[in-house]
């Protein structure tokens, strides 16, 4: 097997808040091949943004992180700031939700490419302004020379955060991490920008980490998925496989509340109770409470990862056997 | 049988200043353009559309929070009294409105239970002993615990936020319930417990929702009959079921074909039409047909004539020049 891009082993992340430590991410090992489309599903809360942010350095002081985070073989947990500023943008990019929050407001959209230009590939005046034109060419932005010109603003929200993924690209990255990259946009918008980070990924190779929470966003645009629940990884395995055989309870449970949009309509399967917040996950099994096939030791005990197919894992006491559904059973319809 | 909601050529314009600056000229925004609806009781309508193509103001002008520009809204067969009249107070205990943003909704130092009373205490219908009766049994229909009663919103989970919001607007016993995106907020968990509980709430107390949300598959599982806007105007309208498996319109089609779902093995190969570039500004809504800036189909006809809601079969509102084309099926 080829060795992976990034290596995330024993990831933990607490925040201090009044002297006590409150874990948001408890323990993630995951590793992203290079040129893979990997997914991230949870629910708010959950950690699948936090653990990115971790990887980068990129939480506030208060944040305390253990554990380790690899790129290509070199630490980023604990690394002096000249190391991380050379991977940030330039090896791991990122964009975010909301892109017109990600922009400056009072600069021109040109000017922004080319400080991220000159800051990551050192291109300067005429270079940089050519290489700017091609990225916005390249996320497929129409009258590219008139838009450089322009101010955030003026741009809709597609437009904007079409120009944050031009920036992400300048550096040329091995990953990006698009954390929720459509869910400020609508529908018909959410579908173009899906479509050009395929287009991207296959003309540059470049692996794509894709954080959300639509189970269907991830299952269209990636190969493989991994979910996370209360800062923990549940299950994780290749995209086809997770959505038609899920092993572990609460991803079938997310997959259960889910309306679908053809077929007969069905009730939904709705999880009881909610996601426990940070520093009052149970000593066990975070999901135990609200988990129809819940033991005692599933109270008490972490559950171990187990291998529960090709590539797939999935962290539960239980041997869920595949095609067997939690939340078919009598107990979990109450 | 009178229907208990209908609304005739509703459109609501406002007056906007066209460009930045002193001197800018003055244009008018389009917000909502002759929209017209029926709603029977105890069923519920879905409007669906895009950010801005007016299906929020549409739901105001319903309940008459804001007035028409031009158009009328008859409830139960009589018209809608002038806003803020005695007549229209008496009448909003039948309409009631449910919000995106349950703890923007809530007063952060009242506790629930008083919120929950507090529309009988506005309409004066009953003493102190029954409101605190009538407010616990509606906070049980809602699924919240009699011990929620004196805690503060932010004690409780989003879920429960909107099951209060939901309780407090159905303690009038109201005959519609306008939900204006009630479920985005929540995370996929919650939603599927609040979208069972709207549909158990329409079994047991024969409430009628027009049921505002950009998220279709949600509006599938909740509505009875769909209406998909675009740019202030209704561009298809029929049965839920009917219009997701076969969409007519171009703007619909592409619509359900941008839902991306996790499943798709057993099911038929679904349609890709990928729109180009973003909705017009509704101050500037194009001429002729107003989805032809972005229609893979728009000809000479669509960019000179406003095509209007016409029958398409089933019971299904469709306007579009070219719907009845056979070629328009096939092609993509």
């Amino acid at each position: 097997m080829i060795d992976p891009l990034v290596e995330i082993a024993g990831l933990t992340v607490d925040f201090e808040k009044d002297g006590h430590a409150s874990r948001v991410v408890a323990g993630i090992d995951l590793a992203v091949a290079p040129g893979e489309a990997l997914g991230i599903v949870g629910e708010s809360g959950s950690g699948k943004s936090v653990t990115w942010l971790a990887a980068l350095g990129l939480l506030p002081t208060q944040a305390r992180v253990g554990g380790s985070v690899r790129i290509a073989g070199q630490e980023l947990i604990g690394a002096p700031m000249r190391t991380l500023e050379n991977v940030r943008g330039r090896r791991i990019a990122m964009i975010f939700q909301d892109p017109s929050s990600c922009l400056n407001p009072v600069h021109r959209i040109g000017w922004q490419l080319v400080e991220a230009l000159k800051l990551h590939r050192g291109l300067d005046g005429n270079a940089a302004n050519a290489e700017a034109l091609r990225l916005l060419d390249q996320v497929g932005i129409a009258d590219a020379r008139r838009r450089l010109e322009d101010y955030p603003h003026q741009l809709s929200g597609g437009l904007n955060q079409r120009v944050m993924i031009a920036m992400a690209l300048a550096g040329q990255p091995d990953l990006l991490i698009a954390d929720e990259p459509t869910t400020a946009l609508d529908a018909t918008i959410q579908a173009q920008i899906l479509a050009l980070l395929g287009r991207i990924r296959r003309d540059t190779g470049m692996a794509l980490v894709l954080i959300s929470h639509d189970l269907g966003v991830v299952a269209e645009n990636v190969d493989r998925v991994a979910v996370m629940y209360a800062g923990r990884l549940v299950e994780e395995a290749l995209g086809q496989d997770l959505f038609e055989a899920p092993r572990h309870p609460y991803t079938q449970g997310l997959l259960a509340a889910l309306p679908a949009l053809t077929g007969p309509r069905r009730r939904l399967a709705a999880i009881p109770g909610t996601v426990p917040e940070p520093g009052k996950v149970p000593a066990g099994c975070a999901f135990a409470p609200r988990c129809p096939l819940a033991e005692p030791r599933c109270l008490h005990e972490p559950p171990p990862v187990q291998p529960v197919g090709f590539l797939h894992r999935a962290t539960c006491h239980l041997q869920v056997e595949a095609g067997f559904s939690a939340w078919a059973l009598p107990r979990a319809a109450e | 049988m009178t229907d208990l909601l209908e609304a005739n050529e509703l459109t609501r314009h406002y007056q906007v200043r066209s460009g930045r600056g002193p001197f800018a000229g003055k244009a008018t925004l389009r917000a909502v353009d002759g929209v017209s609806l029926r709603i029977e009781r105890g069923r519920t309508l879905g409007l669906v559309g895009e950010s801005g193509c007016g299906k929020s103001t549409t739901g105001k002008l319903v309940l008459g929070l804001i007035e028409p520009t031009a158009g009328t809204v008859r409830y139960a067969g009589a018209g809608m009294p002038p806003i803020n009249t005695a007549a229209w107070r008496t009448l909003r205990r039948h309409l009631q409105m449910v919000y995106q943003d349950p703890l923007g909704a809530l007063d952060r130092r009242l506790p629930i239970g008083v919120q929950i009373m507090e529309p009988l205490a506005i309409h004066g219908t009953a003493t102190p002993d029954e409101r605190g009766e009538r407010a616990r049994t509606i906070m049980d229909a809602v699924g919240l615990q009699a011990h929620h009663f004196d805690r503060y919103p932010h004690e409780l989970s989003g879920g429960q936020r909107q099951r209060v919001v939901l309780a407090r607007a159905l303690i009038t016993e109201p005959d519609l319930l306008v939900c204006d995106e009630p479920i985005s907020a929540l995370d996929v968990s919650i939603q599927a417990q609040v979208v069972n509980l709207l549909l158990d709430l329409q079994d047991r107390l024969g409430v009628a929702y027009l049921f505002i949300s950009h998220d279709l598959k949600v509006v599938r599982q909740v509505c009875h009959d769909v209406a998909v806007m675009y740019l202030g105007r209704i561009v298809e309208q029929g049965d839920a079921g009917h219009l997701f498996a076969e969409p007519a319109h171009p703007y619909t089609r592409a619509l359900v074909s941008a839902i991306p779902v996790p499943v798709s093995k057993g099911s038929p190969r679904r349609e890709r039409l990928l729109l180009s570039g973003d909705p017009p500004s509704p101050i500037d809504i194009p001429l002729g047909c107003a989805f032809h800036t972005r229609c893979p189909f728009s000809t000479a006809q669509c960019r000179a004539e406003t095509p209007v809601l016409r029958p398409h079969g089933d019971g299904r509102l469709v306007a579009c020049h070219r719907v009845d084309e056979p070629a328009l099926r096939t092609a993509a």
